[in-house]
This record gives C-alpha cells, sequence and structure tokens, in this order.
C-alpha cells in the first residue's frame, strides 16, 4: 500500500515537471497554456491520491482523505475555468499566434462579422 | 532511507518551481507570467501536502485549500483585468 | 423548479462538509445540516444552476459512467502532452477550430466547456449559443464537421441523457 502511494507521488511530481518543461519549451502562449494546464492537474491529482494513500498507511487516520478528496475535486472544478479565461484574455489582447498555426476559425469569423470580438460583459 | 521516494519528488518539484520561476520572469507577455504563477501554485499545493505528511500535520491541509481557493480568484481577476473589464 | 435547486446545491455543500469534518457527531451534523440549508437557501433561491439536471437513477448512472470516461480521458491527455513535450523535434500542428454543439442548458454546456479543456489536445477559447472555438494542438480535421465528431461526440450523448 505504501509503496502504491509512494508510485503515485513519484508519477505526479514528474507530472508536474513535464508541465514545467511544456512552460519553457512551447512556442506560443496558447500551447503553453495547454500543456501547463492539463499536465499540472494530473499531476497534482495524482500526488494528492498518492500522499493520502500513504497517510491512511502510516496512521490509519482517515480524515486525512477527506481532505485530500476536497483537493482534489477542487482542482479539478477551478484549474480548467481559470486557464480558460487567461487563454480568452490572450485572444482578447491579440497576441499573435506562433508560426506553425494552421487554421484560426475564430479570427475568419470575427472578420465576417459573424461573431463580435470577446470582450466582457 | 525510507523516505527516498518522497525526497527524489521533492527535488522534482523543486525543478519545477524553478523552471515555473524562469518563465515567469523571462515571459514575453502578462499571460505568461500569470500562466507561470498558476503553475507555480499547483506545485505549492502538492508540496505542502508532502510537508503536512512529513511533519505529521493535518491542519497544514486547510492551509493548502485556502490558499488554493485565494490563487483560484487572483488568477479570474488578473485575466478578467487585463482584458478591460474590471 | 425551485426545490429541486435548493436540494442539490443543499447536497454539495453537504458533502462538502462531511468531507471536511469528518465525524459523526451529532452536533457536528447537526450545524452543518443548519449551515448547509441556510447557505443553500440564500445563496440558491434564485439562481437556476441546477434546475435543468435529471433526478432519475438513469442519470446517476451516466454521472458515474461519464466519470469513468473523463478519467480515461484524463490520463490520455497526460501521455499526450508528454510525448509531445519530451519529444526533440516537438510534433505540434495547432489551429483554431469551430465545433457545434446541441446542447442547450447552461450547466451542460459548462461541464462540457470543461471536459474538452481537459481532454487530450484541446482547449475552449470561446463559446456562444450553440458553437464553441477550440483551440487544437495538433489540427486533424480544419471543417466543423470532421471536428464536432472526433472532440464533441463522446460527452455530448452521456451530458443530453443527463440534462434532458
Amino acid at each position: 500500500m505504501e509503496i502504491i502511494g509512494q508510485i503515485f507521488l513519484l508519477m505526479g511530481s514528474f507530472s508536474l515537471m513535464t508541465a514545467a518543461i511544456g512552460l519553457l519549451r512551447m512556442p506560443d502562449v496558447y500551447n503553453r497554456v495547454q500543456t501547463g494546464t492539463k499536465a499540472s492537474t494530473l499531476g497534482a491529482i495524482m500526488s494528492f491520491i498518492g500522499l493520502a494513500l500513504m497517510a491512511y498507511e502510516s496512521w490509519g487516520e482517515i480524515n486525512w482523505v477527506g481532505r485530500f478528496a476536497v483537493l482534489v475535486v477542487f482542482i479539478i472544478l477551478t484549474n480548467p475555468v481559470s486557464s480558460h479565461v487567461l487563454m480568452r484574455a490572450a485572444y482578447a489582447m491579440k497576441i499573435p499566434l506562433s508560426k506553425l498555426t494552421t487554421v484560426d476559425k475564430l479570427r475568419e469569423d470575427i472578420n465576417n462579422k459573424v461573431l463580435e470580438e470577446p470582450k466582457d460583459e | 532511507m525510507d523516505n527516498i521516494i518522497i525526497y527524489i519528488s521533492i527535488a522534482m518539484l523543486m525543478g519545477t518551481l524553478l523552471a515555473g520561476l524562469i518563465r515567469f520572469v523571462k515571459g514575453p507577455s502578462v499571460v505568461d507570467r500569470v500562466v507561470a504563477f498558476d503553475s507555480m501554485t499547483v506545485t505549492s499545493l502538492v508540496m505542502i501536502g508532502v510537508i503536512a505528511f512529513l511533519s505529521n500535520r493535518a491542519i497544514y491541509l486547510d492551509v493548502a485549500v485556502v490558499y488554493g481557493f485565494l490563487s483560484f480568484l487572483g488568477v479570474i481577476i488578473v485575466a478578467k483585468y487585463i482584458q478591460g473589464g474590471l | 423548479m425551485k426545490i429541486k435547486n435548493i436540494f442539490v446545491s443543499f447536497l454539495v455543500i453537504m458533502i462538502g462538509w462531511m468531507l471536511l469534518t469528518w465525524s459523526l457527531d451529532v452536533s457536528s451534523v447537526l450545524i452543518g445540516t443548519g449551515i448547509s440549508l441556510a447557505l443553500s437557501v440564500v445563496l440558491c433561491g434564485s439562481c437556476n444552476l441546477f434546475s435543468e439536471i435529471n433526478l432519475t437513477p438513469k442519470a446517476f448512472a451516466y454521472f458515474f459512467w461519464y466519470i469513468i470516461v473523463f478519467l480515461i480521458e484524463l490520463v490520455k491527455a497526460n501521455i499526450d502532452v508528454t510525448r509531445r513535450v519530451l519529444s526533440p523535434s516537438m510534433p505540434i500542428n495547432p489551429g483554431i477550430v469551430k465545433v457545434q454543439t446541441t446542447l442547450k442548458s447552461k450547466m451542460a454546456r459548462l461541464i462540457l466547456a470543461n471536459s474538452i479543456t481537459l481532454t487530450p489536445g484541446t482547449f475552449t477559447i470561446e463559446i456562444t449559443d450553440d458553437a464553441l472555438y477550440i483551440h487544437w494542438i495538433d489540427v486533424e480535421a480544419e471543417d466543423v464537421k470532421g471536428a464536432t465528431n472526433a472532440i464533441v461526440r463522446k460527452f455530448e450523448k452521456l451530458l443530453e441523457v443527463m440534462y434532458g
């Protein structure tokens, strides 16, 4: 049980490190937000699961598990929301997409007046 | 040497914080900096959990919950501000 | 459907209280019930966050099935991100595509957008009445129909049952 928890913690830390490497390597801000959000969400979830297993094994105190469950649900609910708001802000600031980008349907629709410029209500 | 995997994990989390800090200092735009800050916050949450486990204090986890909530609010408010809505 | 709103938000707040305190003392449970009831009446007496949800056994079964599908997609997303980040040539091909959705309820569209954000390579930028604009890290289909089939369908058919 404890070794399973430690493996979970190690994989979670590795996932978080992947997120950070993605932050350093990706070419533009949109791809950075993508890798940062996905990898750090799953990394945090796996680390918390591993810590909960280890705490339950060490002391048998079940109240740690409840707090880790609250943290996991909280991270699943809030992380995509904050990243989405950031991405929208980046698009509203007109930060250019990278050279590798192939298609931009949102800009086409704004230019064709199908849609208004994303801004605040 | 029971906790060797935990120490390896702490070293990796430190590397994550360092990489986030590099992006935070270097980032060409504001959004890059906020993303790096967000990633560093999640890493700090995990680190608070590890420290709570090592020192056997359940009360630290409450700190982690409140810290996560405040960071979420902070990111939302900064994003709204740079979008021009605040 | 005010009663349903208050009931579902009461359940959510109560489960949070039970997880955080983690005790079955009579005083703790009574205090939790009182606080959750007061909060759900005050906060959710006029909102309609949960009014479109279906409270049938089939919807609950689909809810758990949805969670399983979502977790599998999350793990797949992580493997995908790791492969892209760690390979030296960085095989990315980003673009912004448009997909259609047939979901009407606001809550269902919120869950759909959040799920798309956490699944492999896709990220919701903008959401309108019937369309979502998605930043895709590796564009496979540029037209609306192909992108809809590739991204939205697997979640939409489950959410349609949950939100009528």
